[in-house]
């Protein structure tokens, strides 16, 4: 009776099996890492939006600071984006008449907002407060990144539960002077590991445990 | 057909049925499930609304649309809009539902986050000052409700009105709610309201209706106006009333007519045939130390009942067994919210009530002499001496629906007892106009037929539904050549007037309303009428010289008016931010009873073997005007537990004498749908159909009606439900009629009734405890007897530190008399939905607190004569017990979660995690208290867009196949907590307060730091009477409870 | 009742039929089993049994999708009542299992030689029953797309499984039980693939089972490592046997929920298992048999010993039963005390007392040995005991959670169409896949019925 199969069939049976172990096991770490990726976080994703609003112009070459237009950042659970009003303090005056801001000046005349396009987004199941991180001393550019070198604002975190933990877990490490929170080129000192624990201490921030309570951030 | 069936019932159909003519029949989807109840015959015309409704949703329904045209109704619905409500309960297998699934597949890892659609921030223009992004703000208001208000404080978020909380300044709150008041706020967003002005259902403009009106003035003027008529409910707003004046002044041969199904004529007759003349009582039962209750429930119903009921459980909470209480009688024919916290209580036919006044008014010396029963005799000796010996510290109060005569001989008991100016105090009456409402109905109806009305204002009023039907308002209305109607939904009056004016919500007008005791409150709108909506004042003004005129310019005229002094603009933001206008509320006057109890004619006493149909309002719908209102729907009745339906409610005895039964379905059961006899009643020669429910508690031979039921123009979720017991009133017989015990017929079917908790035994484990003052001075420590709470170290998990903060709660059980308003609040603040009948038949309503009914044997050591003379079945002593997440230290919920999705806090809460939760309902099993609530389907609306405006935005809105319970507010406690913490400073006690608390008029949940001895919850924790549910499991429970104690007559006790 | 087998009423059956009829060879052992695949035309009753089996199970994938649309509402679980028919079925299926794997695994260990000819469809009831049984911890969550949070992985949430909770561990045992069952089965199949390789007469059957058979060429040295592999994973095997069905009755176990929360669950939950098990096998046993003339491969010898240990493990259960009820007496937790009250007199006594019926009282006839070896009696009580099981898993999952701790919560429970759907769909899954794996691979095991010839025929000699 002759052969079914060529010898050669032993080499790629046993080949394909570890193999397919093999690739099995790529995949699964394929999923995980672009669950991390920006493809899904959205991470360093720039947006388009009405107006080519640029945070490096306004922050980092004007000087503007963060609460002119993010209001409440310092009393609210949200930072506030700013009324279209807020724009018209300068711009009444300044470039009034320039064709690129035409749409700031039509949202003012006609009264309808103007519709940004949101870049940073939590789940809505998230309940994340600004106010309570920057008055006990997280910085804006510990999670926002340097936006005062940003033309179009970026997600600059992956924002991510895991990142979220990661601070709450130990959040010695993002302390900051409360003169400093606002400044974007704020780095982080050698010695940070002690001032934070001393800024923790005097600022009475709450134990690992209650940080990371799950009603912290879910309700 | 099977499966088609069961679709539908997935879908969530509600199991109303038709009221046409008051009678009832269950559709026969019921009937679909194998044994739950006797299949009965279809009713076309609703299946056919129903359909409709459904194509609406997009529902594939197996119903042709050749069968819908053909129905007129279905055109009639063509016209108007009929957006459905609370889609909860119909679900539809839409493409949304399979893209569910398709992103679910790719969920994976979370890789299906990152395809999401852009989302947009929309900015103010120009933001109003003072308001701050994402922090909620809070305005005094008041609710007009019948002869009363309700000050209010209403949390706004960016402008939208999302939840309702008293206002502690407000007589007719000091701080609490109630059930209506609470869910008031879902009105505002119903879905069915009507929306714009029409004209023989057709849409018009404003200016339309003004231009008619003008002409109707103008006809009016040239014949004296004698044919203009105005019919509104009672109206205790001064400005509302001035501008019925001011419509008057131009046609003086006008006349205002007033109707309200629920109101209390009796009160007003009372009060002038005792002194001559209308006056207002005002009680203050924290005076009291003995109170007695000739059928009223002060504590739940009635002008200033909020308030009454915080001054009365005021006088009924115990530091230690040294303090003391007071006792409260209540002689009622019907289980009442008040009698069931009575430290004595006497069932007695109402028809009976009388006689015992007549008797007690003989032993208070003022003559006259009543027949009672030896058995009623003899409490009413114990009753009369225990008051004669109170003198000035006792009340005697009368109930809303009594005769003039029990009035009368109450307000001369209580000025013979000297409680006058003590206890209770006279004051003008609130109401702008006080008639005999009947009368005053009664003779706009004679007009109406004889042609006299030629223009009929309606509002606040809805007589189509709600007239007695010997009146047979709809053919008189035919007659009237012009009516126009205020009305919110487009109702049963709506479709027999010409002009439909849509009603703006009280949320959303200015206007003022005077309260029992006539503190006036200035109502401010939090939010500008979402739909082409107008006021009682706007409508009124068409009729007057100045059409243009605004609530707002009336309210601030009168205001400066009252200013006196003070700089007006000054008194006017201080009236809006207190939400009372300082000292408006009425001075006593001294008035003197002109009548003798001897000088009464002899009261009829019905003919033995008679039966006693009574009617009364519902608990939660009232007289009907909230029957669309979803939370008071689901809502189960304090005493009856029944939701969605109303039924006759028959005593024990009759039940057995007429062989009705009830029994738990196989589907739901004790925790759901209840099988119950269904009875035809032809009382005052008309007839109605009816589910009957056996009430334990009820006296003998009488059967209860309750009113608001039956609608047809209610709206979605209300319209169909129940049956209508207007359709067997009469003029003559508003509150009870005598009729043979053959007015009652068992036809043989069977109604599933949806009632959440049939179960009222508590088969001796140690949920309740309860005892008498006696019982508790002679052992403080009663509470804690078969509490058999293991040692600390019983348990295999290590023990958690709470170093930090340890949430608790206590509930005092001898403040709860089961009122519901904590329920409703809590809908409110954590956007609980709504399930809808054919849910809660299954056992699954949402409501996160509920709150439980015990019934117990009278006890024979305090010598309750009710205890010899009456089983457990005729007369128990009812306890209520309100039962949230117990947040236990050792929760068994927690161990057996496969994701941690519910998981212990630092500060000792249960979290509960919605986005992590899988849906194994393990923990629910698991959970002794059994306080968990599961999504079994998509019950929350996520499309009606009006719905949307009333979420809570800090709380979560949960999704199908996800467990949800209460985790004590806790947006409340992180919000609470930041602000402390931005301030470096712990949370001060008190700060936190949960929307359950809040809500309680009789303060009997406190919510604290129990970590803190010096709170308020940790001192309550320390009483004697502080036990927890089943200790004996060494669940450890954060929610605690505080022993209820009664406070029974020594004198009562056999010798 | 066919040729090969003497009376019934002969004194000592068991030593007079041997575990193979009298009379084989090699060859004809061989012939007669693969013939069944390979040879024979496919009988008219395999396609309508086939056909029907698999229209049930067309029933439970609509169940499924409908369940995904509407979600766990669609069935009759409420609260208090939060598991019903699809746990009730999980322990069911996962029950039934139990019996494959002791026979393959245990009975080989201990070389009872009467397992051969009934081990390769036992395990691959094994494997089918444990496919049905996966399918419910997944179906009966609210939100079954999630399911995967229940592995424990490096989650962007930076959070792991909650490894106290029962369900985790069903979890790795279920998976590990389906992972060595299938591992088991296949080896166990190898010698036979390469029988049918060689036997095949079309290349693409040739194909498919050579690939399968992996290159097996019966040399010593292949038999040598397949012996090894095989005893390997036998002892693999056995402790999942106990172990497999102690896990899931932690479930119960572990929880406070009167009547689910006692020690005595984990070994009268095996013995169950097993019960139900050895009733399986006989329900497929006695018509293959019959379909396919295997009367002397599957002697009345097999029925008479697989009856006998469904009587031992039957009287195991039935002793379960007995303390479940002392215990809560003995105890005096009122809370048990009145769930036993209540399994007496409550609205559900009547299943109650069903499964009595079926779980004790009717299985004793199989003491008497007319009895055992009465295949049609055997068969209906093969029936009856699944049945029996069934309702006994009913009766711990849903009657414990009507009436637990707080009256004012009890409830009732009462399936839907679409639990009903659930439960026969898996059924019908059951069946097909029973109906495919005679077609296509041998019910018997070949190679081990060709060393009970040698055995056999020395007997004989």
């Amino acid at each position: 009776m002759a052969q079914i199969f060529h010898r050669s069939t032993n080499f790629i049976s046993r080949f394909s099996l570890f193999s397919a172990v093999f690739l099995i096991g790529l995949g699964l770490v394929g999923v995980l890492g672009l669950a991390r990726s920006p493809y899904s976080t959205n991470q360093d994703v720039t947006r388009a939006q009405p107006v080519q609003f640029s945070h490096k112009h306004h922050v980092g070459d004007d000087g503007l600071d963060c609460r002119y237009c993010h209001t409440s950042v310092e009393t609210s659970a949200v930072a506030g984006i700013p009324p279209t009003k807020t724009c018209m303090n300068c711009h009444s005056v300044l470039y009034a008449d320039s064709a690129y801001l035409e749409p700031i000046r039509e949202s003012y005349r006609t009264d309808k907002s103007i519709p940004w396009v949101k870049v940073h987004r939590l789940p809505d199941f998230v309940y994340f407060n600004h106010s309570i991180h920057v008055n006990k001393g997280v910085g804006c550019s510990t999670c926002h990144g340097s936006i005062n070198q940003m033309p179009l604002v970026f997600q600059a975190s992956p924002l991510l539960m895991e990142w979220c933990l990661g601070c709450h877990r130990n959040p010695e490490q993002a302390l900051r002077p409360l003169d400093q929170v606002f400044n974007m080129d704020w780095k982080t000192p050698a010695n940070q590991a002690e001032i934070g624990k001393q800024f923790a201490a005097e600022r009475k921030i709450r134990t690992t445990e209650e940080l990371t309570s799950c009603s912290t951030c879910h309700r | 057909m099977d499966g088609m069936r069961e679709n539908e019932i997935i879908d969530g159909h509600t199991h109303d049925h038709d009221a046409h003519e008051g009678s009832l029949h269950a559709d026969d989807h019921s009937g679909s499930h194998q044994e739950d109840s006797a299949v009965h015959e279809h009713s076309l015309d609703l299946t056919v609304l129903r359909a409709k409704l459904r194509e609406k949703s997009g529902k594939q329904y197996w119903r042709t649309l050749e069968e819908l045209a053909d129905d007129p109704r279905f055109e009639d619905l063509l016209h108007r809009e009929f957006p459905r409500q609370a889609s909860e309960w119909d679900e539809t297998v839409d493409r949304r539902n399979f893209l569910k699934l398709a992103a679910a597949s790719l969920a994976f890892a979370g890789i299906s986050g990152c395809r999401q659609p852009d989302e947009l921030i929309v900015p103010y223009v120009k933001q109003p000052d003072g308001m701050i992004l994402g922090k909620p703000q809070f305005y005094a208001t008041a609710m007009p409700f019948g002869a009363d208000a309700v000050g209010l404080l209403v949390e706004s978020r960016e402008g939208r009105p999302t939840h309702i909380a008293g206002n502690p300044d407000h007589p007719s709150s000091l701080g609490g709610t109630d059930v209506i008041t609470q869910a008031s706020v879902l009105n505002l967003y119903d879905p069915d309201r009507s929306q714009t002005v029409s004209y023989l259902g057709e849409i018009r403009t404003w200016s339309d209706f003004l231009k008619a009106a003008e002409a109707r003035v103008a006809k009016a003027k040239t014949q004296g106006g004698a044919g203009f008529r105005i019919l509104t409910g009672t109206v205790t707003s001064p400005s509302l009333a001035a501008q019925i004046g001011n419509v008057l002044k131009q046609i003086p041969a006008a006349k205002w007519h007033q109707w309200e199904p629920a109101g209390s004529d009796g009160a007003r007759e009372g009060s002038k045939l005792a002194f001559g003349r209308y006056v207002n009582t005002v009680y203050r039962p924290d005076k009291a130390d003995v109170i007695l209750s000739l059928d009223s429930d002060f504590l739940a119903s009635g002008p200033g009942h909020i308030g009454y009921m915080n001054a009365f459980y005021r006088r009924r909470k115990l530091s230690g067994p040294s303090d003391t209480m007071n006792r409260l009688y209540v002689v009622e024919p019907t289980p009442s919210v008040t009698g069931s916290s009575a430290d004595h209580r006497l069932p007695l036919r109402s028809s009976e009530i009388e006689q015992f006044a007549r008797g007690l008014a003989a032993l208070v010396g003022l003559g006259g002499s009543g027949t009672l029963s030896p058995l009623a005799q003899k409490w009413l000796d114990a009753v009369a001496s225990d008051l004669t010996k109170h003198r000035g510290t006792s009340i005697v109060i009368a109930g809303e629906f009594q005769s003039p005569e029990v009035h009368a001989l109450a307000h001369a008991i209580n000025t013979a007892l000297g409680n006058v100016g003590t206890t209770l105090y006279y004051t003008e009456p609130v109401e702008a106009n006080p008639v005999n409402q009947l009368e005053s109905f009664t003779e706009l109806c004679a007009d109406m037929d004889a042609g006299k009305v030629d223009t009929l204002l309606i509002f606040g009023s809805n007589p189509v539904y709600d007239a007695p039907h010997n009146f047979d308002f709809t053919s008189k209305l035919k007659k009237v050549e012009s009516a126009v109607l205020l009305s919110s939904h487009f109702d049963e009056t709506a479709e027999y007037c010409q002009w439909h004016i849509a009603e703006s919500h009280f949320l959303e007008t200015w206007g003022d309303a005077r309260a029992f005791d006539g503190t006036v409150s200035v109502i401010q709108p939090l939010i500008a009428p979402l739909y082409h909506t107008h006021s009682a004042f706007e409508v009124l003004a068409a009729f007057t010289d100045k059409p243009g005129q605004t609530a707002y310019d009336l309210v601030r005229e009168r205001l400066k008016t009252l200013a006196g002094s003070t700089d007006p603009e000054k008194f006017w933001r201080k009236s809006l931010n207190d939400g009372v206008i300082a000292n408006s509320a009425y001075a006593p006057i001294s008035v003197a009873v002109k009548f003798s109890p001897a000088s009464l004619p002899p009261a009829k006493t019905p003919p033995a073997g008679q039966l006693e149909f009574l009617f009364r309002p519902d608990a939660n719908v009232h007289d009907g005007r909230y029957a669309n209102n979803g939370w008071l729907q689901e809502l189960a009745r304090p005493v009856t537990k029944l939701t969605w339906d109303n039924a006759a409610l028959v005593s024990p005895r009759l039940a057995e004498k007429l062989q009705l039964t009830q029994r738990a379905a196989a589907r739901g059961g004790e925790h759901g749908q209840i099988v119950t006899n269904v009875i035809d009643m032809s009382i005052s020669n008309s007839k109605v159909t009816a589910a009957a429910w056996i009430l334990p508690g009820q006296a003998d031979d009488v059967v209860v009606l309750p009113l608001g039921y039956g609608r047809k123009r209610a709206g979605f979720t209300g319209s169909n439900k129940g049956y209508s017991a207007y359709v067997v009133r009469t003029s003559t017989a508003l509150w009870s009629v005598m009729a043979g015990t053959d007015a009652i017929k068992k036809t043989g079917d069977e109604y599933p009734l949806a009632c959440t908790q049939y179960h009222f035994n508590m088969e001796g484990r140690k949920i309740l405890s309860t005892g008498t003052l006696a019982e508790y001075r002679k052992n403080p420590e009663f509470a804690k007897e078969g509490d058999e709470t293991p040692p600390k170290e019983m348990s295999l998990y290590k023990e958690f530190a709470y170093p930090g903060y340890a949430w608790g709660m206590a509930i005092d059980l001898n403040s709860c008399n089961g009122c519901n308003a904590c329920v409703i609040a809590c809908q409110s603040e954590n956007n609980i939905p709504v399930v809808g009948k054919d849910q809660v038949m299954r056992g699954r309503e949402m409501h996160w607190i509920r709150i439980d009914r015990y019934y117990a044997k009278l006890n024979t050591e305090t010598g309750d004569p009710g205890a010899t003379d009456y089983d457990a079945l005729d007369n128990p002593q009812t306890y209520f017990q309100p039962v949230p997440c117990q947040q236990c230290e050792n929760a068994p919920c927690e161990q057996v979660c496969p994701v941690g999705a519910t998981v212990h806090s630092a500060e000792g809460l249960n979290d509960m995690v919605y986005n992590r939760c899988v849906g194994t309902r393990y923990c629910s099993n698991n959970c002794p208290y059994k306080v968990r609530r599961f999504n079994f389907l998509r019950f929350q609306d996520w499309e009606t867009p009006s719905l949307k405006l009333l979420r809570n935005p800090e709380v979560t809105v949960r999704s199908r196949g996800v467990m949800e319970k209460c985790t004590y507010c806790v947006q409340r406690i992180n919000n609470a907590r930041i602000e402390a913490e931005k301030q470096n400073r712990p949370i001060k006690d008190g700060e936190i307060v949960t929307a359950c608390e809040s809500a309680c008029p009789a303060k009997a949940i406190v919510f604290g730091n129990a970590n803190d001895p010096s709170s308020r919850v940790a001192k309550l924790k320390a009483q004697t009477r502080n036990y927890p549910i089943l200790g004996e499991l060494n669940t450890r429970p954060r929610t605690t409870y505080l022993a209820a104690v009664r406070n029974p007559n020594p004198e009562l006790e056999k010798a | 009742m066919s040729a090969g087998e003497p009376p019934i009423n002969s004194p000592d059956i068991t030593r007079l039929t041997p575990v193979l009829g009298p009379g084989h060879t090699y060859a004809s052992v061989t012939d007669k089993i693969s013939a069944i695949v390979l040879t024979r035309p496919t009988s008219l009753g395999w396609y309508i049994g086939f056909l029907i089996a698999f229209s049930i199970f067309g029933v439970l994938n609509i169940a499924i999708g409908w369940l995904m649309i509407k979600g766990v509402g669609i069935w009759g679980i409420n609260i208090p009542i939060g598991w019903g028919f699809a746990i009730v079925n999980f322990v069911w299926w996962i029950g039934i299992g139990h019996a494959g794997t002791l026979i393959s695994a245990i009975l080989f260990l201990l070389n009872q030689k009467w397992r051969t000819s009934i081990n390769r469809f036992a395990e691959a009831m094994t494997l089918f029953a444990v496919a049905c049984a996966g399918l419910f911890p997944i179906l009966h969550m609210g939100r079954p797309w999630y399911a995967f949070w229940m592995f424990p992985y490096p989650s962007v949430m930076g959070i792991w499984p909650q490894f106290r909770s029962p369900l985790i561990w069903d979890v790795f045992a279920v998976s590990t039980y389906g992972t060595v069952s299938l591992l088991f089965w296949f080896v166990g199949l190898i010698p036979d693939l390469a029988t049918l390789r060689d036997r095949s007469t079309s290349k693409a059957k040739q194909i498919i089972y050579g690939m399968l058979a992996m290159g097996w060429r019966g040399s010593a040295r292949h038999w040598q490592r397949y012996q090894s592999a095989y005893l390997l994973l036998a002892g693999l095997a056995t402790p999942l046997v106990l172990s497999v069905h102690t896990v899931v009755s932690f479930d119960f176990a572990i929880a406070i929920v009167p009547g689910w929360h006692t020690t005595i669950f984990p070994p009268y939950f095996v013995a169950g298992a097993i019960y139900s098990g050895f009733a399986m096998v006989l329900s497929i046993a006695i018509p293959l048999r019959k379909a396919y003339g295997l009367e002397d491969f599957i002697t009345m010898r097999h029925l008479d010993n697989m009856a006998k240990v469904m009587l031992a493990t039957g009287l195991i259960v039935a002793y379960g039963y007995f303390f479940e009820f002392f215990m809560s007496l003995y105890s005096g937790n009122k809370f048990d005390v009145f769930l036993v009250q209540q399994r007496l007199h409550g609205p559900y006594s009547r299943f109650y007392f069903a499964l009595i019926l079926c779980n004790i009282l009717l299985p004793q006839l199989m003491w008497f040995h007319k009895m055992r070896t009465n295949v049609a009696v055997l068969f209906v009580m093969s029936i009856v005991v699944n049945v029996g099981m069934w309702l006994e898993r009913f009766v711990i999952v849903v009657i414990s959670l009507t009436r637990d701790f707080v009256p004012s919560a009890w409830g009732r429970y009462s399936p839907t169409v679409w639990d009903w759907a659930t439960l026969i769909g898996t059924l019908g899954m059951f069946v097909m896949l029973i109906f495919l794996f005679v077609r296509v691979l041998p019910a018997i095991s070949i190679a081990e019925m060709r060393e009970l010839v040698s055995e056999t025929s020395e007997e004989h000699k």
